[in-house]
């Protein structure tokens, strides 16, 4: 099961023990089934889910059309979920799904953008050592070391190895945090309440999935 | 809009009646401490030296002397561990942190008293 929300924000609340829990809460949907994609039409089986309309002035025409066949507005977060092909029949183009859909689940997978954090060295990048403060050490304090030799691994070429970590820009990437558990949900209020932090700035969009390796 | 979703999370676990008193104020913290399958209060009284954070965060440090030695515990207002907060005596305090206590022992640490309505008298 998946939908489409917003990060709102972190917070704390109080357990049944009396424990602090340190969460975020996203507003989740109520998303809109844009389309069902069948193995005739599409080659696949999947839900295409629409979240928060568009201003009516940025839709473009295609768009607006898209919207029309599943009789709602056209959305700013549409994203696909895959189902099962006996699933199928059970859903329609124009269903809402909101937070009951999470009702009897415990644990979720969030994925959003990360925040951006522009052009970043090796030791923030990727968690590398650098080079001592002293003993000698002049110039190349945060420096990532030797990148190559005559011998590497793709011929004695003197060429850099596929993939070798370097510096470069750092975060707007896709990430998917896992089992988060679901601390409360509010239907009234269309929010889910997970432990921990998730991808994103406040006011980004998030997907949120029932867990895929726990339940 | 962020705030009154965050509000709808935050005030199902924010107390309803806030015990009122000051920076400064002598306060009685009873706290409930597990001991197996029973709990009991405990009292902790002392100084409130500060107050500070907002909403779910707010918290407040109180602290006492126990012979030469002084001990500071800072408490979540809104814990469901503290059964309550009884002021007891209120200080005159012209800051609204009072960490200038930290450096004094005896008959120093003791604030000149003021006289409020919200203080209860033992």
């Amino acid at each position: 099961m998946m939908l489409l929300g917003k990060k709102i924000g972190m917070t704390q609340v109080y357990n049944e023990a009396g424990q602090m829990t340190t969460v975020t809460v996203l507003l989740a949907g109520p998303c809109t089934v844009m389309q069902v994609k069948s193995p005739q039409k599409d080659g696949y089986t999947a839900l295409q889910l629409g979240f928060d309309d568009k201003k009516a002035c940025r839709v473009l025409k295609p768009e607006e059309g898209h919207a029309k066949k599943a009789n709602t507005a056209a959305k700013r977060f549409v994203r696909e979920w895959r189902i099962n092909g006996k699933e199928e029949a059970k859903y329609n183009a124009g269903d809402t799904m909101d937070v009951n859909l999470f009702e009897n689940v415990n644990y979720v997978d969030v994925a959003g953008i990360s925040k951006g954090k522009g052009y970043q060295g090796v030791m923030k990048r990727h968690h590398f050592g650098g080079f001592p403060a002293s003993h000698g050490t002049e110039r190349k304090h945060r420096a990532g070391g030797s990148i190559a030799s005559h011998a590497t691994n793709r011929g004695n070429s003197g060429k850099i190895k596929k993939g070798k970590r370097m510096s470069g820009h750092m975060g707007m990437d896709r990430v998917t945090s896992r089992n988060h558990k679901l601390v409360s949900i509010d239907p009234e209020n269309h929010l889910l309440v997970v432990k921990g932090s998730v991808p994103g700035p406040n006011g980004g969009y998030v997907e949120i999935h029932t867990a895929k390796t726990k339940s | 809009m962020k705030d009154k979703l965050m509000q709808a999370v935050e005030s199902k676990c924010l107390k309803k009646e806030n015990p009122y008193f000051e920076v400064g104020d002598t306060v009685d913290v009873y706290c409930k401490i597990q001991e197996g399958d029973k709990t009991r209060t405990q009292i902790f009284s002392g100084t409130v030296i500060s107050r500070k954070g907002r909403g779910m965060n707010e918290m407040f440090t109180v602290r006492r002397m126990v012979g030469e030695q002084g001990v500071e515990r800072i408490f979540p207002v809104h814990s469901p561990n503290i059964d309550k907060v009884m002021p007891v005596r209120s200080g005159k305090a012209r800051r609204a942190k009072l960490f200038y206590l930290r450096k004094r022992t005896g008959k120093g640490v003791k604030l000149s008293q003021r006289h409020t309505e919200y203080t209860t008298t033992k």
